[in-house]
């Protein structure tokens, strides 16, 4: 997935879930979704596939995903049954930053 | 990135919440979601290449806005406070378009070439009955989103270009989607076509907080509804507060049981005014919001740990903060520069300087103003302290220039200010033969009080340098605000021309 830019959508192909990219490391980055490489939002899901076991904690609509270096971070714009990985690793949920709301 | 990507969120998320309430009508996100794909698809239809609202609030503005992104047309909040011939100039840029207007308005601007009215309520029934959405909107984050014409104090007016990408960051950079209760609501009293209503509704949408609109500010208006509405969070003008907190001093009561947050911003807060409200409600939370309109709205926030920590430190570098407008948002880097563009020290005053994905900086046919490493010089004066709480002082174009000295008007206001006496001020520079400009200043009594001008120069004296005591002091029953209470000042710098011939 090289050439990922922020603002890019993906979709997962196993599952129901969307992701926009809000940070991407300077390298290349895999993305995978319930354990198999997400797509780009408008191409169609291969349909027929769930999640590997191991990537089907789900995703929650509306929270970040980073890695650990915090460089890859994702928002989370539609929720699935799969969990979200970078090189073989799982995400990790990011906490929300609590902000006085100003409007 | 298109603002609808906001609006689908909320909807799957909490669809059967109460979105918007106007009146005794309510649409849920879900309902305001389906209005909005069936009013896309009524934009497309027409023609129309923007969609344009003259009207006060009202569900149509939401519904609009999101229309308008989903149908891939900028949305365009005019000002119906102008007159009639610069409405039809507007009217006449922005053509063809999609106009939401008000019944006496219709047969006006049916005449624009290019223009097509249509009635408020005609939208609202035709968004809210049946039909079909229009197909999937564009997620090309550069499209326009939102058009806004600035108050055009000086000039012809010019659109501030708002991308999807902008507005999309500044929400994402400053908002938690769903992070408000079911029970939070927000009354929403500016204007449409002001940065601070879109913004209101960005922001409320994704975080899940139910819209309570409020065509037309008046205190007891603004008073009645935040209780009858449940109102739990409001932002206001200056103005605005401070005729609110008149009001319930007056009344001798405050019973505004739900309201747990107040924002301000949109102009500078005078200190007594934001002293008596935290006063009146010593249980809410109040921050405080600096933006532009070319910023997306907010960009720093002094938030209710820092009004408390002001209001109750002996520390005067911890108190002066009640008068700044906060801290950076994580998401934005500002600087302070001299006029050659070098970052200037804490403490120093120079131009505001702001980066980050939510600043536009660019005007409609005339390009970015976003210098080549992406930093937006706001032309507002100001300064930043040791922990990085900005304090602006006004526009530069204010800037009094007094025999090659630079003087902050700000700075004068604020001495005035703090005398009893005075409950409201403005100062301006006018031509002087010896100085190049001179100081003077317009000041409001308080109801009751009196003072000499030679008692207020005094006063001036005592506290700044000689060069800032104004040599011209006229006292006025009112100073001209706009309708969201930013002083006029070239209107005052005229009528103080005007008297001295």
């Amino acid at each position: 997935m090289a050439g990922l830019k922020t603002g890019a959508r993906l979709r997962s192909a196993v599952c129901t879930t969307e992701v926009m990219v809000i940070s991407v490391p300077d390298k290349p980055a895999e993305i995978a979704c319930g354990g198999a490489p997400m797509i780009d939002v408008a191409e169609a899901p291969p349909g027929d596939q769930s999640p590997s076991p191991d990537a089907a904690e789900g995703t929650k609509l509306g929270k970040r995903y980073v890695d650990d270096s915090g460089d890859l971070e994702l928002l989370c714009t539609k929720a699935g049954d799969g969990s979200l990985a970078t090189g073989g690793v799982l995400l990790k949920l990011k906490e929300a930053k609590k902000l006085p709301s100003s409007d | 990135m298109n603002l609808m990507m906001l609006l689908e969120m909320a909807a799957a998320g909490f669809g059967d919440r109460p979105a918007i309430e106007s009146g005794s009508d309510v649409l849920t996100y879900q309902e305001l979601f389906d209005a909005a794909g069936r009013a896309a698809s009524e934009v497309q239809a027409s023609g129309a290449e923007r969609m344009a609202l003259l009207d006060v609030s009202s569900p149509a503005v939401p519904i609009a806005l999101f229309a308008s992104a989903w149908a891939g047309v900028p949305f365009v909040p005019l000002n119906y406070r102008l007159t009639s011939e610069e409405l039809d100039s507007l009217v006449g840029e922005i053509a063809p378009s999609y106009l939401i207007t008000d019944p006496e308005r219709v047969e006006q601007l049916a005449r624009v070439p290019g223009t097509n009215p249509v009635e408020r309520e005609d939208f609202l029934a035709e968004a809210v009955g049946g039909g079909e959405a229009a197909p999937e909107w564009s997620m090309d984050p550069d499209e326009i989103a939102v058009l806004l014409y600035t108050s055009g104090t000086t000039g012809a007016p010019k659109a501030a270009v708002l991308r999807h990408k902008h507005l999309v960051s500044y929400i994402l950079g400053s908002v938690e989607f769903g992070g408000s209760g079911a029970e939070e609501a927000t009354l929403v009293s500016v204007p449409p076509y002001h940065v601070a209503g879109m913004a209101a509704i960005l922001s409320s949408v994704y975080s899940g907080r139910r819209v309570v609109q409020l065509p037309g500010f008046s205190a007891d208006g603004w008073l009645e509804l935040a209780r009858s509405a449940r109102i739990t969070n409001a932002f206001v003008v200056p103005t605005m507060l401070a005729r609110i907190v008149d009001e319930l001093e007056d009344a001798g009561s405050t019973d505004l049981p739900h309201l747990r947050a107040i924002a301000y911003g949109g102009g500078k807060m005078p200190q007594p005014v934001i002293e008596r409200a935290m006063r009146l409600f010593p249980e809410t939370e109040f921050t405080n919001a600096y933006g532009l309109t070319e910023t997306s709205s907010t960009i720093s926030v002094l938030g209710p740990e820092d009004h408390r920590a002001a209001a109750s430190s002996g520390d005067p570098v911890v108190q002066r903060r009640l008068v700044s407008v906060g801290r950076a948002l994580p998401s934005l880097e500002v600087e302070i520069r001299d006029p050659d563009g070098k970052p200037l020290g804490a403490g120093e005053v120079g131009e505001i300087h702001v980066r980050g994905e939510q600043v536009s900086g660019e005007y409609l046919g005339r390009g970015t103003r976003l210098e080549s490493d992406g930093w937006f010089p706001t032309r507002d004066s100001g300064s930043m302290d040791e922990e990085g709480y900005l304090f602006v002082e006004g526009r530069i174009d204010d800037v009094i220039v007094r025999g090659g000295e630079n003087l902050s008007p700000g700075e004068i206001e604020d001495v005035l200010l703090e005398h009893k006496s005075v409950v409201d001020c403005a100062v301006v520079g006018i031509p002087d033969v010896q100085w190049g400009e001179a100081v003077a200043a317009v000041v409001v009594l308080r109801t009751g009080m009196s003072v000499t001008v030679p008692e207020l120069q005094e006063w001036v004296k005592a506290r700044l340098r000689s060069s800032r005591v104004p040599g011209r002091i006229e006292f006025s029953a009112e100073l001209p605000y706009n309708e969201t209470g930013k002083l006029l000042r070239r209107v005052v710098r005229e009528d103080l021309a005007g008297d001295s011939s």
